[in-house]
């Protein structure tokens, strides 16, 4: 596009700033939260099944190695069934909100999170793991061990669980309705959903300019991580 | 018959009531002895169309405004939106395929329907018309010379009411749309999906109005053959109703609400919203609810007889 018919493009900005930024929050929410959750449940997985040596262990990683490629419309399927009103949840009343994003976000970034962890841990070397018990430290202090140096593994499981999440749709628009309220604030309407509307109704353009916002965000949240995880100047 | 008939005489009396109520209008928050539903939230199961338009916003800020509720929207297709609802998922459905209304009615899921508006199905095509329908007034016929003709046409293929809607007019042509050839696409889409896709490839595509009104400016597709809103034929007609759903079903619904709700839209202001609601210029739904011979037929299911339960 020409510089000189950008001005008036955005002056046409085809939607309301409110809007945006309920639907960048709601996002956001849904994501951060299943991912925090995904990351607290993934981390003890990985060091447990990393350290411990036992039958099975080949086809347990295997297992979740298969859990990070799971269809996500199966995912938004099976949530909905158990939050439905005829399913097992379904006195929580949890249909159509942001909380059943939340767990089927949760079930399509706990084995992401929970494999890459995996790798990143298991790549540790024993001797740190050694070293750590010969100075008298505790388990717990072994993991936080094994969890510093794994630290850039570690990130990149979170990223690629949040990556996973955020932009994720087939889901999120099952379990949550894509609802977005007659004021313009988003209750269950992600960027992703958002996406789908606006093509459904023909209007790529905003749809492209949404998808351009999801991009943004997504290396924003790639760079806040990278930055928090070279606290010492650089990886090793 | 599974209907309760007591709750379902009583549901319909508070029915009449709540749409009494509507009807009288302005002093709806001033007095206190109907249910307090202020604060909560409504969860209404629609098809695409009214969100696709925009008439839903428009509807629903008011309501919500006046009586200090939410109301969450989920835009499925009709066949969807009445199986959230038959799973209690959704406390009300606006939807436009009378057959699915009242086998959801004679299942018992759900009571109070009334009839809230309408507009028309056209047929709309890329304008070279390789089937040569346009201008014509008999669907039969037109129907006829795309399957002769073999012109891609697009199927919804999502048990909405538009497709439900299609089916029945290929029926009505002497075809069976199940095996009608490799021309007839099923997309398994939302109307704005079968627009862009019947742009895209020059097919056909049976939409309602309203959706092709409100895309007109993203497509190069144009009418071929028109609706009875301008004079076309009556089988084209496409009515939709709103259905509280049954709280002897399920208790857990908000059925105060519902019925505040299918008050407030077929009331006189919910009904000047739907009249006065242009996109660009045009009117896209005509009120249907006020009337002056009222049809108590709509609340029931069509040639339903309550006499020996």
């Amino acid at each position: 596009m020409p510089f000189e018919s950008s001005i008036p493009f955005l002056l046409e900005f085809p939607f309301e700033w409110t809007y945006i930024r309920s639907i960048i929050r709601v996002s956001l929410y849904v994501s951060l939260v299943a991912v925090s959750l995904s990351t607290i449940c993934s981390l003890p997985v990985a060091l447990l099944v990393g350290f411990a040596e036992f039958r099975g262990k080949r086809l347990l990683t295997s297992i979740i190695n298969t859990g990070m490629g799971f269809p996500s419309v199966v995912v938004g399927l099976v949530v909905l069934f158990a939050v439905s009103n005829q399913g097992p949840l379904g006195s929580l009343d949890l249909v159509f909100t942001p909380e059943a994003m939340i767990m089927s976000q949760f079930i399509l970034a706990f084995p992401v999170i929970t494999g890459v962890s995996l790798a990143a841990v298991s790549g540790v070397e024993q001797t740190v793991r050694d070293a750590a018990y010969a100075m008298g430290g505790t388990r717990l202090d072994v993991a936080l061990v094994t969890i510093k140096e794994a630290r850039y593994g570690i990130a990149t499981a979170v990223l690629a669980g949040f990556g996973r999440a955020i932009s994720e749709v087939g889901s999120v628009l099952i379990v949550g309705g894509n609802i977005a309220g007659s004021d313009g604030t988003s209750k269950t309407r992600t960027i992703t959903t958002a996406i789908q509307l606006e093509a459904r109704q023909g209007r790529y353009r905003t749809a492209m300019i949404l998808g351009a916002i999801l991009v943004v965000l997504v290396l924003l949240v790639n760079a806040i991580v990278v930055r928090l995880g070279s606290d010492d100047g650089g990886y090793r | 018959m599974p209907i309760q008939r007591r709750a379902f005489i009583a549901a319909m009396g508070s029915g009449a009531a709540a749409g009494l109520a509507g009807c009288l209008g302005d002093d709806s928050d001033s007095d206190g002895d109907g249910p307090e539903i202020s604060g909560e939230t409504l969860t209404l199961t629609t098809t695409t169309s009214t969100e696709d338009t925009g008439l839903l916003n428009e509807l629903n800020a008011p309501f919500e405004d006046r009586y200090g509720v939410t109301v969450d929207a989920v835009a499925q297709g009709t066949g969807a939106a009445l199986k959230t609802a038959r799973d209690g998922d959704s406390d009300v459905v606006m939807v436009h395929a009378r057959s699915l209304e009242d086998e959801f009615i004679e299942d018992s899921y759900g009571v109070n329907r009334r009839d809230l508006m309408f507009n028309d199905f056209v047929i709309v095509g890329s304008p070279d018309d390789p089937a040569s329908i346009a201008g014509s007034e008999d669907v039969n016929e037109a129907l006829n010379a795309i399957a002769e003709s073999e012109s891609t046409f697009i199927s919804r293929g999502d048990n909405s009411g538009t497709h439900t809607k299609e089916q029945a007019l290929w029926d009505d042509a002497g075809r069976d749309s199940d095996t009608l050839g490799e021309w007839y696409t099923d997309i398994g889409g939302g109307m704005g999906d079968a627009l862009n896709r019947a742009n895209e490839l020059g097919a056909y595509t049976l939409s309602d109005r309203g959706t092709y009104l409100s895309m007109q400016g993203n497509t190069d597709l144009e009418i071929h053959v028109q609706g009875p809103v301008e004079g076309g034929p009556e089988s084209l007609m496409n009515p939709y109703g709103i259905v509280a759903v049954n709280p002897a079903v399920h208790d857990h619904v908000n059925y105060d609400l519902a019925m505040a709700y299918i008050g407030y839209i077929t009331g006189p202001d919910g009904q000047d919203i739907i009249k006065n609601y242009t996109v660009d210029g045009e009117q896209l739904f005509f009120p249907e609810a006020l009337s002056e011979a009222p049809n108590f037929q709509q609340y029931v299911p069509e040639g339903w007889d309550g006499g020996d339960q």
